[in-house]
């Protein structure tokens, strides 16, 4: 499938080698990302997303193919089937189940008809908002809410006039049902599948009414995962289960060190290895190409290599721990500033300060990178579970020395993203490209887990510091809090739209300038010391700190001016009432005021992130060794519209576990430069017998879908660590826990 | 050369006796049902059935597996007709889907030993195998569900 070589298309949206269009998108992005059209890594183009366009950039269906394929996203064959591309990719947020039952709202084939296949790269299937093809941002459906819904109504438009015109009456006496067309006054009826030909006639509507909410009957029902068969007999393709003919395998043996450069190998041993067909140097270390996994693994352990580790083999987080924590006590870029916050803590009647502390965290994915390419003089095609399809097309090409219509993405399932496999340098994507040109055949780059963990591209690590003025009666009238930590746009193409003129990039404070409460005198600002590990998104981005330290500082807050915790969020929350009526349905649902047996603590937080409104309810006890046992999280969510609630509830139920394994369990230590983690036994995942009990609630709402996969992220963590506080006594201010300062008689601080 | 039965088929491989046998499933002969996660035997993503045992295949040697019977998720049945399948299915447990295979296998041994596992038989059970998308309550609930299908499915 080449859309490319549509020159109607091409001259409507420019093809991808073409200057930036420099349109700008009419939807407001909720983060200052892509906000306009714009030129990258050469050449790359944003289009803004146009529907009547994305209509044009016709013909999805393979060459012969007798199908009818009205717009790039849905195709409908002879045979009544219905194939939907997808233009985000499935990491296990649903989106191979929620964009096909937004299409078929309006489409009204039958369900069991439904297939799903991954969109290839091309402008017509860019993100509505940010303008490039990629899954993130818990986006899917903010973005596709009305365009999949727009491609499925016009194809039964179509559906229905093809039907019209060939039984001779108005289409308007006609209706749809499970994938038919009928007349119900002369009882004529056709499936979808006989009028494939006919409707491929006829031209797309110009007005494409969609149904009134009240209608729907897809929308809004928890229906099953359509991935979830392949999931449970072992067919599902997963990137790393890609096989092509006469394809080889190979691993990379990268620096020790952050930026260390390579002096020189011997691959002698290696090339002993029984399988090992070529060992050579690439830009980020030494390829070792083998037949299978196996070989090239023995033969990678056999090297013996000399690097240049560079200035990066100092670092080490326990100095940079103290370095935060020094630069925390000035005041940085400001990113928020409401009222005086500097004279009202002079005035105030009480002072509270405390200071936060979270580690740099891998994504860890269970599935390790790996990206499959074959490349050719005049192409390259590439095999791989990526969430970031136009920037990956855009760099490969220019590793590639091709123009970006050369280069083909398969986009696989993904075994787990979290943001890992949207990076801005696509460097899994590039070293496998490099790895191919000496592979001279389809290679297959592996990682393994050490490499992952090892791999950089951490969420960064922060340091959180508050002060926080309380008045006679007990209420904050003054909160200030300074961030320090790592850009993640910093160096990267995205830095001119995530970065303003004060130096402040929006995901190093979101979470913590935005936050909801009504305090009247607030400042936020920030630090951002330049480091050299590399830092990328991870499921729920800045939020996955500030939800951690502005929650666990309000519960100090609220001790400290003698309020209870949910008392003093829902006065202060006064003018916010979805987060209001999220934060009172949690207290009901976890029975706030209920005893509890005396060992337990409950612990509340809620957090306002990717324009949902998350409240969550910890009931938690500390053994007296220090072991922290989570017994029940109650969840409320208010993420607008919901297109498939089981698959919200799911959602919030794995971001749950994934916040609670940051809380509890891992971090990213340097010394030397080197990462100190090298597998699960020392980066740690919450396992089922850790697993609690939870409960997900969500408000019912008529406004527009927000985000779904993130949001459950941050508040877990503050809630958890405040039902510490209210269990023990003692108050966390760093993650992971760690059982030492919980031990009865620690001195943690209270 | 080694010979074994994968999924009640003899098979012969010429991979060293050494390989792990993940790899020998996966890269020599084809079948990516089972997957790697970790090598060490830490996330159970590898696990299959040797004599109808669970083992991590991503530490086991080939040579373990030489004359014995192999069975891994594509032998547990391709049409879902397995209990734990159809919870799985009922319950909507994958997200990524990338574990299940390994959580399914452990699970078919659990339940086989032990047709009505409580909770904390689940938890014995299955904390060796990790779930990054944290599916594990309804993994759980799954596991519960099934062992009624299984008891549903017999004859009185």
């Amino acid at each position: 499938m080449n859309h490319l070589d549509d020159p109607g298309k091409s001259s409507l949206l420019g093809s991808d080698s073409s200057p930036a269009l420099g349109t700008k998108t009419s939807r407001v992005p909720r983060r200052d990302f892509l906000k306009t059209s714009a030129a990258i890594g050469g050449g790359l183009c944003f289009a803004a997303y146009v529907p009547e366009l994305a209509a044009r950039a016709l013909n999805n269906s393979p060459a012969n193919d007798l199908s009818f394929a009205p717009n790039a996203f849905v195709r409908i064959a002879p045979d009544d089937s219905v194939t939907i591309i997808a233009n985000h990719s499935e990491r296990g947020q649903g989106s191979y189940t929620s964009l096909p039952m937004l299409l078929n709202e309006e489409l009204e084939a039958d369900w069991s008809k439904i297939r799903v296949e991954a969109a290839p790269v091309d402008a017509a299937y860019n993100h509505t908002v940010f303008g490039l093809q990629m899954t993130g941002g818990s986006t899917t459906t903010p973005s596709e809410w009305e365009r999949f819904r727009k491609m499925g109504a016009m194809a039964r438009l179509m559906l229905v006039d093809a039907a019209a015109q060939k039984w001779g009456v108005p289409a308007s006496q006609c209706h749809v049902e499970k994938g038919a067309v009928i007349h119900g006054a002369s009882g004529r009826k056709a499936n979808y599948g006989s009028l494939v030909t006919a409707a491929s006639q006829l031209k797309p509507p110009a007005d494409i009414p969609l149904k009134d909410p009240k209608q729907f009957t897809l929308i809004g029902k928890p229906t099953r995962r359509l991935d979830t068969p392949s999931k449970i007999n072992g067919t599902a393709q997963f990137g790393l289960d890609v096989r092509l003919p006469g394809m080889l395998v190979a691993l990379v043996a990268r620096p020790p060190v952050f930026g260390g450069k390579l002096v020189n190998f011997d691959a002698s041993e290696a090339l002993k290895i029984k399988g090992v067909r070529a060992v050579e140097q690439v830009p980020s270390g030494v390829a070792v190409v083998a037949d299978r996994f196996w070989p090239a693994k023995l033969g990678r352990d056999k090297l013996k290599i000399s690097w240049d580790e560079g200035d990066n083999a100092k670092l080490s987080t326990s100095q940079m721990l103290a370095d935060f924590s020094k630069q925390s006590a000035s005041p940085g870029a400001v990113a928020r500033k409401t009222g005086d916050a500097v004279a009202a803590l002079a005035s105030a009647a009480k002072i509270i300060t405390a200071e936060y502390d979270v580690p740099y965290l891998a994504h860890a994915m269970m599935e390790p990178l790996n990206c499959v390419v074959d490349l050719h003089s005049d192409s390259c095609e590439i095999w791989t579970g990526t969430q970031f399809e136009t920037v990956d097309r855009a760099n490969a090409a220019q590793v590639a020395g091709l123009s970006p219509e050369k280069v083909q993405i398969h986009t696989t399932l993904l075994g787990g993203g979290f943001g890992r496999r949207a990076n801005p340098v696509s460097d899994f994507v590039v070293e496998a490209v490099h790895v191919a040109k000496i592979a001279k055949a389809p290679v297959k780059v592996v990682w393994t887990r050490e490499d992952d963990l090892a791999g950089g591209w951490y969420r960064p690590m922060w340091h959180d510091r508050f002060v926080a003025g309380l008045d006679a009666a007990g209420n904050p009238v003054a909160w200030t809090h300074t961030i320090v930590g790592q850009s993640i746009a910093q160096g990267t193409l995205f830095a001119q739209y995530m970065i303003n003129k004060e130096g402040v990039d929006s995901t190093s404070v979101e979470g913590a300038a935005d936050i909801l409460y009504g305090i009247p005198n607030l400042q936020v600002d920030l630090h951002t010391p330049k480091i050299g590990v590399p830092v990328q998104w991870w499921r729920s981005v800045g939020h996955s700190h500030t939800g951690f330290s502005v929650e666990s500082f309000f519960d100090e807050v609220a001790h400290a001016g003698g309020k209870d915790p949910y008392e003093l969020r829902r006065q202060l929350l006064a003018n916010q009432p979805r987060m209001r009526a999220v934060l009172n349905l949690a207290a009901e649902k976890a029975g706030w005021r209920k005893p509890l047996r005396p060992e337990r603590g409950r612990g509340i937080a809620t957090h306002f992130s990717f324009d949902s409104y998350v409240a969550q309810v910890v009931e938690a006890s500390v053994e007296k060794d220090g072991t922290v046992r989570v017994h029940r999280v109650v969840c409320v969510v208010d993420c607008g519209r919901v297109v498939n609630p089981d698959i919200v509830k799911a959602q919030m139920e794995g971001g749950i576990i994934f916040g609670l394994t940051a809380a509890l369990k891992t971090e990213i230590t340097l010394e030397n430069g080197r990462v100190q983690q090298k597998n699960f036994h020392d980066y740690q995942m919450l396992r089922m017998f850790e697993s609690p009990e939870i409960e997900v609630h969500i408000v019912p709402s008529e406004l527009s879908p927000t985000g779904v996969g993130e949001p459950s992220v941050p508040p877990v963590a503050p809630a958890l660590t405040n039902a510490i506080f209210a269990a023990t006594g003692k108050r966390v201010r760093r993650l992971p826990i760690r059982a030492a300062d919980l031990v009865a008689g620690s001195g943690a601080k209270s | 050369m080694t010979s074994f039965f994968l999924n009640g088929k003899p098979v012969t491989v010429d991979d060293d006796a050494s390989t792990p046998l993940l790899w020998v499933i996966r890269d020599s002969l084809g079948l990516t049902g089972t997957k790697f996660g970790c090598g060490m035997a830490l996330c159970g993503a590898c696990t299959v059935h040797l004599e109808g045992a669970a083992i991590r295949s991503c530490v086991a040697p080939l040579s373990r597996a030489s004359g014995k019977h192999v069975t891994t998720i594509e032998g547990l049945s391709l049409d879902f007709s397995h209990p734990l399948q159809r919870a799985w299915i009922e319950v909507d447990v994958p997200q990524c889907g990338y574990c299940q295979s390994g959580q399914i296998m452990s699970a078919a041994v659990l339940l086989r030993e032990n047709p009505k596992p409580t909770d904390k038989d689940i938890d014995e059970a299955m904390s060796g195998n990790i779930c990054r998308c944290g599916t594990y309550s309804r993994i759980r609930r799954a596991i519960h569900r099934a062992s009624e299908l299984a008891i549903e499915k017999r004859p009185s």
